[in-house]
């Protein structure tokens, strides 16, 4: 046998390394949190990696989950060893597979990072909702509660449902497990072997179709012998347990760590136990032992086999001396009896007959809700209470039903021999990536046991990461967040600014700070809370300019490595030497397939940082008079200042359930009151040379550019440094004109800047619009935007919206989102928003759009002066067209309904009036101002029938009188894959929809998975060879119908067109279907010049602008409308400026070229077809 | 008739020798040239700030909004393998050299001590004939001095030469304020060849747009004469080779080259416009040349109008320019 050795690896990567080793066919599709397990499987066989049996296993990328277990179901009926990874409504998509694998007693076992089942908001992160709705489907039930569990259980998972021919589910903890990056024992091909019987093997694949052996398996049943057949199994369950139990036994032989269906841990005599499973039972398990030292007489049992449910281990894993049992469920079952685990116990022992115990069930950690030995301990004090309360809640404070139990949030049991750091950073600058090296080093290089989690931000634009890393001597069950640290690192000075981090600072603990300000000024320059901790705390802290250092070694912005030494310096974990040559090793293994010169670099600033790096002396008295600023000012609404600063502080979790609304809605117009001053640098306007194109708040991603046209009187009372002009052009004689940047909103992309077509004559490296440093700004420019957004907003009705240089006068109703920096996405939403915002209602497809748009704390639909802005919701990711159809269903029903009312009470509400509401015009602006004029007679006309007969129904009718748009966005993951057959019939459906496609060519909020709008020769995960077929042509497939309104558009090519086209399909009574052209960071590009891309995107062909317009055909004309020429480049002058395709020929080259060719034969067959269909002669048609 | 001639050490059939360009880049065209007659292919050059711009932006895209946001802790598959160093050129000169016969000069631009030393050594392991070192250096900062300039050249020389075996011939930059001298430094620094002179594309304006960029644009023939003039005044004063390099168009051209002392005519441009089989007709001209005048080899002609075989030395001095002058007054 051989040694086994010691890795430092998430939970994901554990349950992938089994997948793959024990599998031949591996069908999968992203979903977070368990979309690693799919790319490790897909790297692992991109480099041939076999599994035990010495042959590489096939991973297949599907269309959705259903098709993945579709996929899985297939190749498990014809005999190979199969398996698919998933989560959340993933998992859900599989149920009715699920069913039948089971019914048909199918060995496979399909590894679930679970995760919260989205409810009244979607939530990526872990709770058991997802597992636990799947109880029912016949599979076996597996929970892994650590890391070095989820590779065990993988192993034994298989072993078992080899055996038992039950399939099963091996389940772990979203995030808190399969992202923490623990130091395990490795299992060995060896040690598979020996769990796996190669005759049980060849059983399966025996069972398989065969048109050698031929039968069918799949039958329909009837009354008759339905029932009978379900009952066949039984057998089945009943055997399952013991051979769960017998692979445990076997592995145990083998590791030494031996499992049991029920684990029990704690005093042999214990009174009180908790019964759980997951990472919360490590929690637990490390408390028990803790408060058994103690003297209490606690215990708990780990639930490991969940289903088949084997009563008779789980009473015999409790102490004869038990009298008050706490079940644990990670997830809420409304309107239940209680939660199914609970539930299963409470069965369990009444069936066991074992009276006289008195069990509670309590929920905690939705949604990876912190579980801590405090709560732990709160529990047992609640049994220890004559009549504990059942149907508990902890974690929370619910102060609306009072479930929720007390506990003690400071208890702690944190051992003093492990050491506990956190790290503050911003996602850009490698402070994760250089954690999880810090683990790799400790875990590998040292004796210790180390443990890294990482919580990141709900924004995509300056993230902040926050680094939690453990490491000691002895094995590490703290599934939990580090409260009590000694170590702080705050790796940017923005974050003193935000938050109290040395509120989480032990005494005597390390804080280091990277700070342009000088050793011997800094002190001076912390916020007073900051000097207070450390003095009070008795703290040692430590300053680098890590800038610098990344400044002079050509480091760019990554401090990552500079802050990695330092830790590794004052922290002593390693002696220095040897810290900086295990450094060094990891800079080297990183960073060693991208070129000598990059680690030179990283090697360089390790060596510089020692020499920059200071200890600075804590004075004894506070000096500092500078406050944390308040998280929103004092205007902001009532729930803002309740809530939503509160979850902006990082104290959400303290907010009780009474603050919180009951249905998942919320206000709009909140991104306004989060200031986040994440930009270095911001666009300022210079308007000698502006020519007032529009063109950079077009392109502006988070609407910070805006532009005003108004009365010169409104100037009255602006602050000295408020800039305008006169405005040029016919439309608003006399009037003034200015351009604004939001100052502590903007992301500083600089997209505005690199589009504006104007240059300083005297100096053309300068622009209409320039980047200036934001810190010596901020004041000013925040009283300018302030001055500048109590300017009136300009009337609708006198504004050619055709045209950027005037729809930019609009005020966009989609403000500061969370979305990156530069993003291709946002422009087209705040565009559609200025166009229609003020009566559209969307459907957003889950993914990126649906987590800028909708991800708390604050999102960014806003509303006008008027109130009136976009009403948006997101259901799930594949049902989006559905979903959008179904609110135009209502406005078409409720217009309906609406109409005949006026109708039946015309002569109430006066002829006249009615007949204006039935025949307006509402085609444009004017029409539609004209409308609302006339509802709110209606509705004043209505108010003064009061009492009469259907009026108050129509009253509550009266606003769909005014035209309402229904807009359905999303992205290429869900229009082309997940969500096609819903759009298809969607479009089919010929109701007055607009779908936009926001098309990256990939599935960007999951990391960048290949989709089938992925074009032929660019590398995307699932794709790391290139993507081997061409895109798909959705337009074509749309335009095929003839009655629907199709546009191909991108704003970096042709903003005129654009505009062109949206307003058109709007305009269009019937389906419209919208591709847009958005650059991503998945491209790998830089997003500042991004929209050069898009026009390349144009000229090379391959993004033919177009626009299909059945209402053309009346006229005699040909729908279609090419608005772009021939190819006029070559398209590897637009593919060779991406990431996507480069490395390609940086890995392949060969392939590469072969690709390419391949590609380009796509582009100009594509255009040749779309050339021949623009020509056709129409004339007859009409 | 005797074409040979000798050139950094290397013997070659005849002189004229494709320069470092594009030309090189596929392994047919190399053929090709040696085919047409070619006596020696110089690579394309490798540059050493290129590749580090390769793997320093292939960087910055992979771990560009990784480790952020928790759905996406990346955005790209990570590779085993990257081709990010010389390999691809080191692979490209090993094909080469089992392609044709002629000598196989590699061409190398570097930026750092460690890229010249590390990046020669690897071209000579892959088997190159000789190296060609292209510094392209343009001198903008106001403080360096003519003499700083001059040591980037020699240390860089001094560098590679420390460090190979094969031949080393340096490209020049037309403007050191005492070329010969600087000529004489390489040489005693052991220079095996020098290349007059690196032909620097000059950028052009955009009055439209107020960009200025690179335009490529052609030598012609009349470019040669800077390059010449000054290789007739350094044969025979150096121990080095000479190469000819800018505005070699026709045969005739590189019989000045041969009379002007060059060993070598380096010619591009005119493969650029005419296809690389062009060498041909330029050897045929030039051998028709020679019957035509009698000249037997090469070495006959070679320096025979170098300002020391010359009866006016002086027309390679101011002389010469006072003349220019007169010539044009004389047309009015």
């Amino acid at each position: 046998m051989s040694k086994r050795p010691y890795v430092t690896i998430d939970g994901n990567e554990a349950a992938a390394y089994i997948a793959h080793k024990v599998n031949e066919v591996i069908a999968i599709y992203p979903i977070t949190p368990s979309s690693p397990m799919g790319e490790w499987a897909d790297q692992w066989t991109a480099e041939d990696k076999t599994n035990i049996w010495g042959t590489v296993p096939l991973v297949v990328e599907m269309q959705s989950e259903g098709g993945a277990a579709g996929a899985v179901h297939g190749a498990l009926q014809t005999g190979s060893l199969t398996t698919t990874f998933t989560a959340s409504q993933g998992l859900l998509l599989m149920v009715p597979n699920m069913f039948k694998i089971a019914g048909e007693l199918t060995p496979t076992v399909f590894h679930v990072a679970a995760r919260s089942v989205a409810a009244q908001a979607l939530s990526i992160f872990g709770d058991h909702s997802d597992v636990m709705a799947t109880r029912q489907t016949g599979w076996g039930m597996l929970c892994s509660n650590s890391v070095q569990e989820v590779m065990d259980f993988a192993l034994i998972a298989q072993a078992a449902t080899l055996k038992a021919r039950v399939p099963f589910i091996h389940f772990f903890d979203g995030f808190r497990t399969s992202h923490e990056v623990a130091k395990i024992e490795q299992l060995t091909d060896d040690d598979i072997r020996a769990m796996i019987d190669d005759d049980l093997v060849i059983a399966h694949r025996a069972r398989g179709l065969s048109p050698d052996t031929p039968f069918i398996r799949g039958t329909a049943q009837n009354p008759d012998v339905f029932f009978q057949a379900r009952e066949t199994v039984n057998i089945f369950y009943q055997k399952t347990p013991a051979i769960v139990q017998e692979a445990m036994d076997t592995f145990a032989g083998l590791t030494g760590r031996h499992y049991h269906l029920f684990d029990y841990v704690g005093a042999p005599d214990a009174d009180r136990v908790i019964v759980m499973m997951g990472s919360g039972a490590e929690t637990a398990h490390q408390t028990v032992e803790h408060l058994v030292e103690q003297g209490e007489k606690v215990g708990l049992v780990k639930v490991r086999l969940y289903r088949p449910f084997d009563a008779e281990a789980f009473l015999a894993s409790l102490p004869a001396t038990t009298t008050k049992v706490a079940v644990l469920d990670r997830t809420k079952e409304p309107g239940g009896s209680g939660e199914p685990l609970y539930l299963d116990c409470i069965t369990a022992m009444v069936e066991g007959e074992r009276s006289g115990l008195k069990i509670v069930g309590g929920r905690y950690g939705l949604s990876s809700k912190e579980f801590t030995p405090g709560m732990v301990k709160g529990i047992f004090d609640e049994l220890a209470k004559p009549q504990p309360k059942n149907h508990f809640t902890v974690g929370i404070n619910d102060d609306v039903t009072f479930t929720s139990i007390d506990y003690d949030p400071g208890f702690s049991i944190e051992s003093p021999k492990v050491v506990r750091a956190l790290f503050y950073g911003l996602g850009a600058d490698g402070t994760v990536g250089a954690n999880k090296n810090s683990i790799k080093i400790i875990g590998e290089d040292t004796p210790n046991y180390a443990q890294g989690h990482f919580v990141y931000d709900s924004k995509k634009s300056g993230a902040t990461t926050v680094s939690h890393l453990r490491f000691g001597p002895t094995e590490i069950r703290q599934p939990y967040l580090i409260t009590s640290a000694n170590f702080i690192a705050v790796h940017q000075t923005i974050f003193l600014e935000r938050y109290d981090v040395l509120a989480q600072a032990a005494p005597g603990s390390v804080f280091l700070l990277n700070t342009y300000v000088n050793k011997d000024e800094v002190w001076d320059s912390l916020p007073r809370v900051y000097q207070e901790h450390l003095i009070r705390k008795n703290m040692k802290f430590y300053v680098i300019d890590a800038y610098d250092v990344a400044d002079k070694t050509n480091m760019g912005g990554r401090i990552n490595t500079i802050m990695q030494t330092c830790f590794f310096a004052i922290s002593g974990v390693l002696p220095e030497d040897e810290a900086i040559a295990a450094i060094k090793q990891a800079i080297k293994k990183t960073y060693g397939k991208r070129g000598e010169k990059v680690i030179q670099q990283n090697y360089e600033a390790v060596d510089q940082t020692l020499a920059h790096l200071f200890r600075v002396p804590v004075p004894a008295d506070v000096s500092s008079t500078v406050e944390l600023p308040s998280m929103v000012p004092a205007q902001a609404p009532d729930f803002v200042q309740k809530v939503t600063a509160e979850i902006m502080a990082g104290r959400g979790d303290d907010l009780p359930v009474s603050l919180l609304p009951i249905d998942g809605t919320y206000p709009s117009a909140t991104t306004q009151w989060e200031k986040r001053n994440i930009a270095l640098e911001i666009p300022i306007w210079d308007p000698d040379v502006c020519i007032q194109c529009g063109k950079c708040a077009l392109v502006c991603p988070h609407a910070t550019i805006r532009i005003k046209a108004y009365p010169e009187e409104e100037l009255a009372g602006a602050p000295e440094s408020f800039r305008s002009m006169p405005y040029k052009g016919k439309e608003y004689p006399g009037w003034m004109y200015t351009i604004q940047v939001a100052a502590e909103d903007c992301t500083g992309c600089g997209a505005c800047v690199h589009v504006c077509p104007a240059k300083n004559k005297r100096e053309p490296r300068f622009k209409a619009i320039n980047m200036e440093p934001q810190p010596p700004i901020r004041d000013r420019e925040r009283e300018n935007y302030d001055f500048f957004l109590s300017i009136p907003e300009i009337d609708r009705r006198n504004v050619n919206t055709r045209q950027v240089k005037t729809n930019q006068l609009l005020q966009p109703l989609f403000e500061y989102s969370g979305a990156c920096a530069g993003c291709g996405e946002t422009p087209y939403i705040k565009l559609i928003t200025q166009l229609f915002g003020d009566r559209t209602i969307v459907a957003n497809a889950t993914g990126c759009s649906s987590i800028y748009g909708g991800n708390l704390p604050t999102t960014p639909y806003a509303v006008n002066s008027d109130g009136r802005g976009p009403a948006w919701s997101n259901s799930l990711f594949e049902d989006n067209a559905e979903f959008g159809l179904g609110m135009r269903l209502t406005l078409d029903k409720r217009l309906e309904y609406a109409i005949e009312l006026l109708k039946q009470n015309a002569e109430l509400i006066g002829l006249e009036l009615v007949d204006g509401l039935l025949t307006a015009d509402q085609s444009d602006e004017t029409g539609i101002y004209d409308q609302r004029q006339r509802v709110a007679a209606l509705k004043q006309r209505l108010a003064s029938l009061n009492g009469a007969a259907g009026l108050k129904q129509l009253a509550s009718l009266a606003d769909i009188l005014v035209k309402k748009t229904v807009w359905i966005f999303g992205g290429d993951g869900w229009a082309y894959d997940i969500g096609y057959g819903g759009l298809d019939h969607v479009l089919a459906s010929g109701r007055n929809i607009n779908v936009l496609v926001m098309d990256t060519e990939v599935y960007s909020n999951t990391g960048g998975q290949m989709s089938k709008a992925t074009p032929r020769a660019a590398v995307a995960k699932f794709a790391a060879a290139g993507k081997p077929l061409p895109k798909k042509d959705l337009a074509m497939i749309a335009m095929s119908y003839g009655n629907i309104y199709v546009a191909r558009i991108a704003m970096g090519a042709s903003d005129a067109q654009t505009v062109r086209a949206i307003l058109d399909a709007e305009s269009y009574d019937g389906p419209s279907l919208i591709l847009a052209y958005s650059h991503c960071i998945a491209h790998g590009i830089n997003m500042t010049t991004a929209n050069d891309q898009q026009k390349k995107a144009v000229d090379s062909g391959h993004w033919p602008l177009l626009r299909y317009d059945p209402r053309l055909v009346a006229n005699g004309k040909n729908p279609l409308q090419l608005d772009s020429r021939a190819p006029k480049m070559p398209l590897r002058d637009y593919v060779y400026n991406e990431t996507r395709y480069t490395m390609l020929t940086k890995t392949k080259p060969q392939h590469a070229a072969e690709l390419l060719t391949l590609a380009q034969e796509d582009v100009t067959s594509r255009w040749h077809l779309y050339e021949q269909m623009a020509t056709l002669d129409y004339s007859d048609e009409s | 008739m005797d074409l040979t001639t000798t050139y950094m050490g290397l013997s070659l059939k005849n002189p004229i020798v494709p320069s470092a360009s594009p030309l090189s880049y596929k392994l047919d065209n190399i053929r090709r040239m040696e085919d047409a007659g070619a006596a020696a292919i110089t690579m394309y050059s490798l540059f050493e700030e290129q590749l580090d711009f390769e793997a320093a932006s292939l960087t910055h895209f992979l771990d560009y909004g990784t480790e952020s946001f928790a759905e996406a802790l990346s955005y790209f598959p990570e590779p085993y393998e990257f081709n990010l160093g010389p390999d691809e050129y080191l692979e490209h000169i090993r094909k080469a050299k089992a392609a044709v016969d002629v000598p196989v000069i590699a061409s190398l631009n570097g930026i750092s001590d460690g890229g010249w030393i590390d990046y020669a050594t690897r071209i000579e392991e892959a088997g190159a004939d000789g190296l060609e070192i292209n510094l392209y250096f343009i001198p903008t900062q106001l403080t360096l001095t003519s003499s700083e300039v001059e040591h980037v050249y020699l240390d860089v020389l001094n560098n590679v030469k420390a460090h190979v075996n094969i031949p080393v011939a340096m490209k020049l930059s037309p403007f050191f304020s005492a070329m010969p001298r600087m000529a004489a430094m390489l040489d005693d620094a052991g220079a095996d060849a020098l290349v007059l002179f690196n032909r620097f594309y000059q950028p052009d304006m955009n009055i439209e747009e107020l960009t200025v960029g690179p335009r490529l644009v052609l030598s012609n023939s009349d470019e040669m004469r800077l390059p010449l003039r000054w290789i007739a005044i350094l044969y025979g004063k150096i121990r080095s080779s000479m190469a000819l390099t800018t505005g070699i168009h026709t045969s005739e051209d590189v019989i000045k080259a041969m009379m002007a002392g060059a060993d070598i005519a380096n010619v591009c441009s005119v493969l650029l416009q005419n296809g690389v089989g062009h060498v041909s007709t330029l050897l045929t001209g030039v051998t028709r040349w020679m019957e035509e005048h009698e000249y037997e080899s090469i070495d006959e002609m070679k320096g025979s109008l170098s300002q020391r075989s010359v009866p006016e030395p002086a027309a390679f001095e101011r002389a010469n320019y006072m003349k220019t002058l007169q010539s044009y007054s004389g047309l009015n």
